[in-house]
């Protein structure tokens, strides 16, 4: 029997970034605001510190910082004529846990999209006509304008510093920036981090080929920098140990450096850990929530009556807690009709590799989580698509995040998988290779979808999420077109062998690739082909909003953190501004 | 520095611990019960088991001028520990059924824990060279070569567990043992991390990384060499030696 406890205006279901950031503005402007976190409480100091952070096996091996799939995981298939079974160990994508949630063990790569993606249906069929995109893909509008979302992103990369140049501001093209971006309000808050070398032969073969390198913008920052909410953060010394990790050195922006410690000193904000919310409670109308039921660490269930839910779950949770709620129409794709779990999208990721001469030492381990150069000028929809096909595009860039030798030890094709072979060529080519990331758009197609397992269960009994999903054709088409310009590059640096991977179907969950999975909880100005409204307020039920990666109409080839950083602020304005002044829908249906 | 050569190496290692056919201390020791050096106890491994494991992984990552093989490292003691442990036990794996086979792309189906599946691998191993009348330990390099890609091809039951499976798990956590931190029980010496010029678990490259092509000779250093500080801020201000 659930305990009952005393009512809170607001109730935060995840405090990662997009919770704490709530919190601390909901908490700030007065109200009473209780965060749920099933992980762990953790801070900077003591839970991050040496010497035992910088362990290669513990966090990037055994994943020791992500959702521990002995209670929860979700299970996979790649089309509906399949029996999706349980993703038993994390490959593929890693979903975190715990207090400040990915925003602890990300790289720091802070991006915005372009203005094109938030009206990408409307975009496509202008630039290259109604029949051009491929008809199975269910790409559409976000019912948000970029212009809506710039001030948005100008204040969370404020927030966390990010060290980056501008490519166009107010429309003004700047040198050394990205040319393709779209304009933005003012300069990065940091200058760009130092160049790795990496990098720097990357930029001069990108420059040869008459491509666009720039620095690639990072919340690993290049200085030391005061946020607007007061916290400083440190210079990144480049020590190889991002993603994966949390840092000691508060040098990453990340949650607990850039606004927890506000948000914890607030008292009208409280944080409750290792609690496992169940779901969002409804009146008997089922358009009003009521509160939440959640069951905490030593298994006892409470009941949190509250006035307003904001669930800031990471993408599969959003989704997931929406249709153990009950919470709009779940997507069927035999009928096409229903929206949860709909445009479920991921990231189209490619490689390639230039190995170079013996004497050029790269020293892959200096580096930061996003220290790298890339070029934009085949991502998004910088080039013209109309020779080639498909719609999308990817960033090609020389990222180089760590040298960490589990992991990473580049070897070209046709070596030996063990053996005096396999060892000679680690020994050979580990400080002395360019390894290029391909990080590709991933349109949304009718097939791919998110709903709940009809077999498998969580430790609390409740259905998994169900993952149906393989990579579109066009997307596919997309990856082989840019990892051969990625192999140009590569040979223009001069190197002996250029090894490109362009990403092949089928997908699947046993290679890591990118835990930016999003979609399944999309915004849309449309309540057939979206569960929340432009403002991130479920259509069915106005008292819960839903923010994240899961609002994603499509994922574009950028890395999301950036765009749900701005989607965060956009829908705390409108919270502020108009939901909390006059509670109710904000847009009719 | 690239890589070390066979005489600092050996320098460093110690020379009797990395004679060929002599089990150094990072081994198990199963088969130098004669002689000097230290045993590293078993907790997961029979002895028979060991000694397949100790061979095996001999071929996988051999010794030579470039640096340890898997044995000298300390790889078998990793794979001890690791499987007597959290890990071995199904640590972060989701267990519950009911089980089928899947596709390719759907990953690990068995109900195995990493220690049962070495378990009933190495006991179909054993059952698999008793057929055909061979003792893997004594077999020439080449033919544990041909054996061990045997398993690596598939198509052999091995109680259960299809041999590819078992081949890549123990190639897998070979490479994770090679190169993983020594406070694990292999990396002895952080002699893998020498051999391709890893420099370790701490570093400050502030001053070094716009030092384009910089030859880093410093020793590596491991999470047991960290300066024993409750709490360590590394800043710009802690200057990296070459």
């Amino acid at each position: 029997m659930a305990q009952r406890l005393k009512e809170v205006d607001v109730v935060v279901l995840g405090v990662g970034f997009v919770g704490s950031i709530v919190a601390k503005e909901l908490a700030a402007s007065g109200l009473k605001v209780v965060g749920l976190e099933r992980g762990d409480p953790r801070d900077t100091v003591p839970d991050f510190q040496g010497p035992y952070v910088h362990d290669e096996l513990r966090f990037a091996v055994r994943k020791a910082l992500m959702q521990d799939n002995t209670r929860e995981a979700v299970t996979f298939r790649n089309n509906a004529g399949q029996t999706a079974l349980p993703v038993r160990r994390w490959e593929s994508f890693l979903p975190g846990t715990g207090l400040g949630g990915a925003g602890v063990h990300w790289n720091g790569q802070t991006y915005r999209f372009q203005a094109a993606d938030f009206i990408l249906r409307s975009h496509v069929e202008e630039r290259y006509g109604k029949g051009f995109a491929d008809p199975e893909l269910t790409i559409q509008d976000w019912g948000v304008s970029y212009a809506d979302l710039e001030p948005h992103y100008d204040r969370f990369e404020y927030l966390l510093g990010t060290s980056g140049k501008a490519g166009n501001i107010n429309g003004k093209r700047v040198e050394g920036g990205d040319p393709f971006e779209a304009p933005r309000a003012r300069d990065y808050p940091t200058p760009p981090m130092k160049e790795h070398y990496a990098g720097a032969i990357f930029r001069k073969a990108a420059n040869g080929l008459g491509y666009h390198p720039y620095p690639q913008p990072s919340s690993n920052l290049s200085q030391p920098y005061t946020n607007p909410e007061g916290l400083q953060l440190n210079t990144c010394v480049f020590c190889g140990f991002c993603e994966r990790f949390a840092c000691e050195h508060y040098a990453k922006s990340s949650p607990q450096t850039v606004i927890l410690p506000v948000l914890l000193k607030n008292p009208n904000f409280e944080l409750r850990s290792g609690c496992q919310v169940q779901r969002i409670n409804l009146d008997s109308s089922g358009k009003k929530a009521t509160g939440v039921t959640y069951i905490d660490a030593a298994g006892r269930e409470f009941e949190q009556p509250t006035g307003l839910v904001i669930s800031a779950l990471f993408s599969f949770n959003n989704v997931r807690m929406l249709l153990l709620s009950g919470i709009g129409a779940p997507y069927d794709p035999a009928t096409n009709k229903g929206v949860v779990g709909r445009n479920y999208a991921y990231q189209t990721m490619s490689s390639a590799q230039a190995f170079l001469d013996e004497s050029v030492n790269i020293n892959p381990f200096m580096a930061s989580g996003a220290s790298g150069t890339m070029i934009n000028d085949f991502a998004g929809d910088s080039f013209d698509h109309a020779p080639h096909g498909f719609i999308g595009g990817s960033y090609i860039g020389a990222i180089n995040t760590n040298g960490r030798p589990i992991e990473y030890h580049p070897v070209p094709p046709g070596t030996p998988k063990w053996g005096r072979g396999w060892k000679e060529a680690v020994a050979r080519h580990y400080n002395h290779t360019v390894s290029m990331t391909i990080h590709g758009s991933s349109m949304p197609r009718r097939a791919n979808y998110l709903d709940l397992d009809p077999t498998y269960k969580d430790a609390w009994g409740q259905p998994l999420l169900r993952m149906t999903f393989d990579f579109p054709q066009n997307d596919l088409k997309m990856a082989q077109f840019v990892t051969d310009r990625a192999v140009e590059i590569g040979n223009a640096m001069g190197a002996k062998v250029v090894a490109g991977s362009p990403r092949k179907g089928p997908y699947t969950v046993t290679q890591y690739q990118t835990t930016h999975n999003t979609g399944g909880t999309v915004m849309g100005a449309d309540p057939r082909t979206s569960v929340v409204n432009p403002y991130l307020q479920c259509w069915d039920v106005p008292n819960v909003f839903v923010i994240g990666a899961s609002n994603f109409a499509h994922n574009a080839s950028w890395n999301p953190t950036g765009t749900i950083g701005a989607l965060v602020y956009w829908a705390i304005d409108a919270l502020k501004n108009k939901y909390l002044k006059s509670p109710g829908a904000l847009v009719q249906a | 520095m690239a890589k070390i050569s066979r005489r600092s190496f050996l320098k460093a290692a110690g020379s009797a611990s990395v004679l060929p056919g002599v089990i150094g201390t990072g081994g198990l020791g199963v088969a130098a019960a004669a002689g000097p050096a230290p045993k590293t106890p078993l907790l997961f491994f029979t002895p028979h088991e060991a000694a397949f494991i100790e061979a095996a992984c001999a071929r996988l990552i051999p010794f030579d001028e470039l640096g340890p093989g898997a044995v000298e490292a300390g790889v078998p003691n990793y794979l001890d520990k690791q499987l007597g442990g959290a890990w071995g036990a199904g640590e972060r794996l989701y267990r519950s059924g009911p089980w089928q086979a899947g596709t390719p792309s759907q990953g690990y189906q068995l109900p195995f824990t990493p220690a049962e599946l070495f378990r009933n691998a190495l006991r179909g191993v054993e059952a698999d060279l008793k057929a055909q009348g061979k003792v893997f330990a004594a077999l020439s390099g080449d033919d544990q070569d041909a054996y061990l890609k045997s398993l690596e091809a598939g198509g052999k039951d091995l109680n259960g567990v299809p041999s590819e499976l078992f081949f890549q798990t123990l190639l897998g956590m070979t490479v994770e043992g090679y190169f993983s931190d020594p406070a694990y029980g292999g990396n002895k010496d952080m002699a893998a991390w020498k051999m391709i010029g890893f420099p370790g678990a701490y570093a400050s490259y502030y001053d070094l990384v716009d030092q384009h092509g910089v030859k880093l000779a410093r020793a590596p250093m491991s999470i047991a060499d960290a300066p024993p500080m409750e709490h360590m801020h590394q800043g710009p201000d802690i200057p990296a030696k070459l």
